[in-house]
C-alpha cells in the first residue's frame, strides 16, 4: 500500500507529520474525555463509582498512548522523509471525498433519492466518461430500485426532499 | 448427548422453508458483499441489520450469519481472479491464487479455495457445537469480576498479539471506549461527553462507525491506488471440481494445521485476517513445496482459506457464550442480538435454546448451501467485477449512506459516517488497527458495567480481580499479554547486548 507509483510526485506531507498529528489528536481527545469526566465526577460517590469513573481512565490511557506514539514517531527516522502519499494519490482521494461530502450535504436538502441520482450521474460522467445513454438509466434506476426496496417492500422511510413532496410522497 | 438432541432440535428450527429461503438470500448477498470492494462482512451485515428488526430473531440471525459465510466465500473470488482481496482475510489467498489463475488454473484455485473454506468452517462448527455448551455452563458461574477479567483479556490480547505498534492498538481501542461512553449514562442518568449537543445524546452507534470505517474508508483507499479491475475469466466445470477434489486430500496436514490455527485465532480475538497470514506463513515453512509458494501452489490457497473460515466461524463461540465477539463481524452480529432484545452470554443457552441451536444448525446448512452456490455461480460474480469502478463506487457510497441513515433514522449519522470514513482512511495509512476500535465501541458499555459492579462489590478495591484462582489467573494472563510487547523488547535487547 505504501508503494508509490514511480512517476508521481510525493506530497509535502510526510509520514512523520501525519503520524504525529493523528497521535496528538488522540491525546487531545483523551484530554477532552478527562476534562468531561472530572466535570461529572470521576471519584467515588455515595452509591459507588460516579459516572466519570471509568471514562476518566479511558481518557488517561488515550493521552498516554497518543503522546507515546507521537514521541516514538519522532524517533523513527524512516518516517521523516517518506511522503504520506503522492500528490496524485491525494488528488484521487479528494476526487471521491469532495463529491461524497457534497452528496451528504445534499441529502439534508434534496433527500436521499434525488441526491443519489445526481451523485451517481456526476461520478459516471466525470470519472468514467460515460455518455448519457448509460448514465441516465443507471443514475435513475439505482435510486428507483432503492425506493421500491425500502419504501414499498421494507416500509422503511428514507429522507425525502421537495421533489418527492411535489410528487405526493 | 444432550447437545446432540439440542442440535437436532436446532435443525428443526432452521429447516423451515422460510429460513432456508433467507439462508439462500443471505449467502447470495454475502458473496456479493464479499466480491464488491468497500463492502465487507462487517459493514455489509451492519447495513442490512436494520432490515431484520421486524423478523423473528432466529430467522434474522440465520440470514445475517449466512451473509457472513457468503462474504467469507466471496473474498476468495476477487483474490484469485483479479488479485484484489475483497476482504482483508483473503489477502493471503492472492499470493498463490492469482498466479494460479494466470497460469489458466483459475478453476482449480477457486475449487481448492471454496472447498478448503468449507472444510475449515465445518470443523470449526463441530467444535462450536461441542465446546459452546461447555463454555456456557462454565461461564454461568461468572460474576462481574470474572466477566470484566475476560473482557480485559480480550482487549489485552489485541495489544499482545497485534503486529502493529502496541500503543497504536491501545489508542484505537481507547477511542472506541471513549466513543462508547458518549451519551446518557444508564446507571447515574448523567450526560457524558455530549457537550450540550442534542445529536450526541444518542451516542455513537457502532453500526455507523463500522459502515464509515470499513466501507467509506475502503473506497478511499481503493481510490488512492487508482485501481482498475483487470482479470481473467473464470470457468468452473464439474470435471475441474472433481479433479481438484481428488488432489486435495494430499494436503490434509496443511488443512488440519490451518483449522487449528483458525479455531484458536477465532476464539481469541485474533480474527480471520491474522489467522490466514499465520497459516500461510507456517505452511510455506513446513511444506515440501515451500519454495514454490507464491508462484501458484494449490497448497498456498488451501492454507489461508481454511484458516480464515475456521477463524470466522469459531469467532461466534465467544460471542454466543461470553458475549465477547471474536471478530468485527461477530461484533456486529452481537449488536444485532442486543437490538433484538437478546442478552448474549451464558444465559442465552438456557433461556433461548431455539435461537442458539437454530443458529448453530444453520451454520452447518449455511456452509453446505454456500459451497454449492459459489461453485455454481462464479462466472456471474466475475462478471460483476467487470462493471467499471466509476459506476460501482458511487453506488456503494449510496448504499453506505442509506445504511448509516437507517440505523436510527438520523441524518446526523450520515455525516458521522463520512467522518468515520476519513478516520478509516487515516487509520489504514498509518497502520492503526480497526478491529479493537470496533470491539471497544460494541463492548464499551458492557465492560464498563461489569467493571462498575465489580468495584461496587469490592468497595473500589482492585484486589477483587485476584479474589479467587479463576479470576486471578485470567487477570494475570491479561496483564502478561498486555505487557508482552514490552517484555519481548526487553528479551531481544538483553540477547543482543550479550
Amino acid at each position: 500500500m505504501s508503494e508509490h507509483h514511480p512517476n508521481e510526485t510525493p506530497s509535502r506531507v510526510t509520514m512523520l507529520m501525519a503520524d504525529a498529528a493523528v497521535a496528538l489528536l488522540f491525546a487531545a481527545v483523551g484530554g477532552l474525555v478527562i476534562f468531561d469526566s472530572l466535570r461529572i465526577g470521576a471519584g467515588w460517590g455515595d452509591d459507588g463509582p460516579q459516572a466519570g469513573y471509568f471514562p476518566f481512565f479511558v481518557g488517561v490511557a488515550l493521552v498516554v498512548s497518543g503522546l507515546v506514539t507521537a514521541v516514538s514517531t519522532l524517533r523513527y527516522e524512516a518516517h521523516w522523509h517518506r511522503a504520506f502519499a503522492t500528490r496524485e494519490q491525494l488528488h484521487r482521494v479528494l476526487q471521491v471525498l469532495t463529491p461524497t461530502a457534497v452528496y451528504v450535504g445534499a441529502i439534508f436538502v434534496l433527500g436521499i433519492y434525488v441526491s443519489s441520482a445526481l451523485f451517481i450521474a456526476w461520478f459516471m460522467v466525470r470519472h468514467g466518461g460515460f455518455d448519457w445513454r448509460l448514465t441516465v438509466p443507471v443514475a435513475v434506476g439505482v435510486p428507483l430500485a432503492f425506493f421500491l426496496l425500502f419504501e414499498r417492500w421494507f416500509l422503511v422511510a428514507l429522507p425525502k426532499g421537495p421533489i418527492e413532496r411535489m410528487l405526493g410522497f | 448427548m444432550e447437545d446432540i438432541g439440542n442440535l437436532l432440535h436446532g435443525f428443526s428450527v432452521a429447516l423451515t422453508l422460510q429460513n432456508l429461503a433467507f439462508m439462500l438470500v443471505g449467502i447470495l448477498l454475502g458473496v456479493l458483499i464479499g466480491v464488491l470492494p468497500g463492502l465487507g462482512g462487517a459493514n455489509g451485515v451492519a447495513i442490512l441489520l436494520p432490515l431484520t428488526f421486524s423478523m423473528p430473531p432466529a430467522t434474522a440471525i440465520i440470514m445475517l450469519s449466512c451473509i457472513y459465510w457468503g462474504a467469507l466465500f466471496g473474498g476468495a473470488i476477487t483474490s484469485i481472479l483479479f488479485n484484489i482481496p475483497g476482504e482483508p482475510w483473503s489477502v493471503a489467498t492472492t499470493f498463490d491464487g492469482f498466479p494460479l489463475a494466470r497460469q489458466g488454473r483459475a478453476g482449480e484455485a477457486l475449487t481448492a479455495a471454496f472447498t478448503s473454506s468449507f472444510v475449515g468452517a465445518l470443523f470449526a462448527v463441530i467444535m462450536v457445537t461441542f465446546l459452546a455448551p461447555v463454555v456456557a455452563r462454565f461461564a454461568l458461574k461468572f460474576g462481574p469480576a470474572e466477566f470484566f477479567s475476560v473482557q480485559f483479556l480480550t482487549f489485552c490480547s489485541f495489544v499482545g498479539m497485534s503486529g502493529s505498534q502496541p500503543f497504536k492498538t491501545v489508542a484505537a481501542m481507547m477511542l472506541g471506549f471513549a466513543l462508547a461512553a458518549v451519551g446518557l449514562d444508564t446507571v447515574t442518568g448523567q450526560l457524558r461527553l455530549t457537550f450540550g449537543s442534542q445529536e450526541l445524546l444518542r451516542g455513537f452507534d457502532f453500526l455507523v462507525a463500522v459502515i464509515g470505517l470499513f466501507g467509506v474508508g475502503e473506497i478511499l483507499v481503493t481510490m488512492e491506488e487508482g485501481l482498475a479491475f483487470k482479470g481473467g475469466a473464470a470457468r468452473i466445470n464439474p470435471r475441474v471440481v472433481l479433479d481438484t477434489w481428488k488432489q486435495l486430500p494430499r494436503y490434509w496436514v496443511t488443512s488440519v494445521r490451518a483449522t487449528l490455527i483458525g479455531c484458536w485465532m477465532g476464539i481469541t480475538p485474533g480474527g480471520a485476517t491474522p489467522a490466514s497470514f499465520m497459516s500461510y506463513g507456517i505452511a510455506k515453512r513446513m511444506s515440501k513445496n515451500g519454495r514454490n509458494f507464491g508462484h501458484g501452489e494449490v497448497e498456498g490457497v488451501v492454507a489461508p482459506e481454511t484458516a480464515a473460515h475456521a477463524a470466522g466461524t469459531s469467532a461466534l463461540l465467544p460471542m454466543l457464550t461470553l458475549g465477547i465477539p471474536g471478530s468485527p463481524t461477530a461484533a456486529v452480529l452481537l449488536g444485532g442480538l442486543l437490538i433484538w432484545g437478546l442478552q448474549p452470554g451464558p444465559l442465552l443457552f438456557v433461556e433461548q435454546k431455539d435461537f442458539v441451536w437454530g443458529l448453530i444448525a444453520s451454520m452447518y446448512l449455511g456452509n453446505i448451501v454456500g459451497l454449492a452456490v459459489v461453485l455454481t455461480t462464479v462466472p456471474w460474480w466475475a462478471a460483476i467485477l467487470r462493471i467499471p469502478f466509476p459506476i460501482i463506487a458511487p453506488v456503494i457510497l449510496v448504499i453506505c449512506a442509506i445504511g448509516a441513515y437507517t440505523v436510527h433514522n438520523a441524518l446526523f449519522d450520515v455525516l458521522l459516517m463520512l467522518v468515520f470514513g476519513v478516520l478509516g482512511y487515516l487509520f489504514k495509512k498509518l497502520s492503526y488497527p480497526l478491529a479493537p476500535l470496533v470491539l471497544a465501541l460494541v463492548l464499551g458499555d458492557m465492560a464498563e458495567s461489569s467493571f462498575r459492579q465489580a468495584m461496587l462489590l469490592s468497595q473500589g478495591s482492585l484486589s477483587i480481580f485476584w479474589a479467587n484462582p479463576l479470576v486471578g489467573s485470567i487477570t494475570s494472563l491479561a496483564l502478561l499479554l498486555l505487557l508482552w510487547p514490552l517484555l519481548g523488547r526487553l528479551l531481544i535487547s538483553s540477547v543482543t547486548t550479550e
